[in-house]
């Protein structure tokens, strides 16, 4: 893999809890089907991908410590146990956010640019150094939002930052910006209690890159440690792997059967839970 | 009783457009924030290039203000000069 080839890309938000972890943890899982793919926690002292890709028990080596040079990155890579395309690289908990220097990611980047097709940086919440860092480097942006006033208004002030604070912006770039719903309801959008697919887009005037419905699916993987694109199906799941082409740019085919496969798998989900 | 119900929620604005409503008034209000907070060290630092030129201060003898009430906007220079004998 040379490293024109590499893409970073960044999954923010502002705020926080909207489900940037998860859709890194969604979105790297499926890219990995695509090409080699690593997903960093860039959420120093607050580190919790680990916890969603499953992988909490196997951390010894962080960010961190390969910015510091205590580790090798291969030391601190851990490789998917489902997916061998598939690798994290765990924030560190005990270090403060200072710890990561512009220099120090970039370096890090660099090395990971040699042998990842796909770099997914999942951004903590806030407009701080973390994240400032996650977004700085990016190629491209997924910017996650929940149809929700303060989420909302928080995305619009980080497609600002992206704009004026990233490396593309500085050099004159186009950072090409994705967006990301997530926690949708579609009965409560219709029903006029939630702000709908539209009006978000409208909004915040950055093309929609996918609409993940509010699940329970989510909370079930997160709980077993497993990304909700590796999980059994779901909705969300499928939402996710939509977005994912969308992102590659792989046209959706035979949605007819995929559909049909889709509502049958619905239909044989609620038909295990009423008799659970 | 329910007749009544009915027709005041056929008066309530739903609170989606209310959500909607109240962002982009917001949201205006943010990007032009966005916008100033991207011009005003710029503008604060040419200034002092000119200033120096005539005057000699410091850099934090420039203070460079944006205040906006309403649809108006008062753009407030507050530039301290020394006392007479440090000008050149």
């Amino acid at each position: 893999m040379t490293e024109s080839e590499a893409k970073i890309i960044v999954v923010t938000s502002g705020k926080g809890g909207v489900g940037k972890t998860t859709s890194a943890a969604a979105f790297g899982a499926e890219l990995a089907q695509h090409g080699k793919t690593v997903v960093v926690d860039f959420d120093i002292g607050l580190r919790n991908l680990d916890l969603i890709m499953g992988c909490e028990r196997r951390v010894i080596f962080d960010f961190v410590n390969v910015i510091q040079g205590d580790a090798n990155l291969s030391q601190a890579l851990i490789k998917d146990k489902r997916n061998e395309n598939l690798y994290v690289l765990p924030a560190s908990q005990t270090r403060d956010k200072d710890a990561l220097t512009k220099e120090g990611v970039e370096n890090v980047l660099n090395e990971l640019r040699k042998s990842f097709s796909y770099i997914v940086c999942d951004s903590p919440a806030g407009i701080e150094r973390g994240a400032l860092m996650a977004l700085y480097f990016a190629d491209e942006a997924i910017i996650v939002t929940n149809p929700e006033v303060s989420s909302v208004r928080d995305s619009d002030r980080i497609i600002g930052v992206l704009n004026s604070r990233s490396r593309r912006s500085e050099l004159g770039l186009e950072l090409k910006k994705h967006l990301l719903i997530t926690r949708y309801s579609k009965i409560r959008a219709e029903r006029g209690e939630m702000l709908s697919i539209g009006d978000v887009q409208e909004i915040l005037a950055i093309p929609l890159l996918g609409v993940i419905p509010e699940s329970p699916a989510v909370l079930n993987a997160s709980n077993r440690g497993v990304p909700v694109t590796l999980d059994n199906p779901s909705d969300a799941k499928v939402a996710y792997q939509r977005a994912v082409a969308s992102f590659l740019g792989i046209p959706e085919t035979d949605s007819g059967e995929k559909g049909w496969k889709t509502r049958l798998l619905d239909g044989l989900r609620i038909f295990n839970r009423s008799t659970a | 009783m329910s007749l009544l119900k009915f027709l005041r929620s056929g008066n309530r604005q739903k609170s989606a457009n209310i959500a909607r409503e109240r962002l982009q008034i917001v949201l205006s209000h943010q990007r032009m924030d966005d916008k100033t907070s991207d011009f005003l060290p710029k503008l604060r630092n040419e200034l002092l290039t000119v200033i120096s030129k005539y005057v000699n201060i410091d850099k934090d003898q420039i203070n460079v203000q944006l205040q906006r009430t309403g649809d108006c906007s008062i753009l407030e220079l507050n530039i301290t000069l020394p006392t007479t004998e440090e000008i050149f």
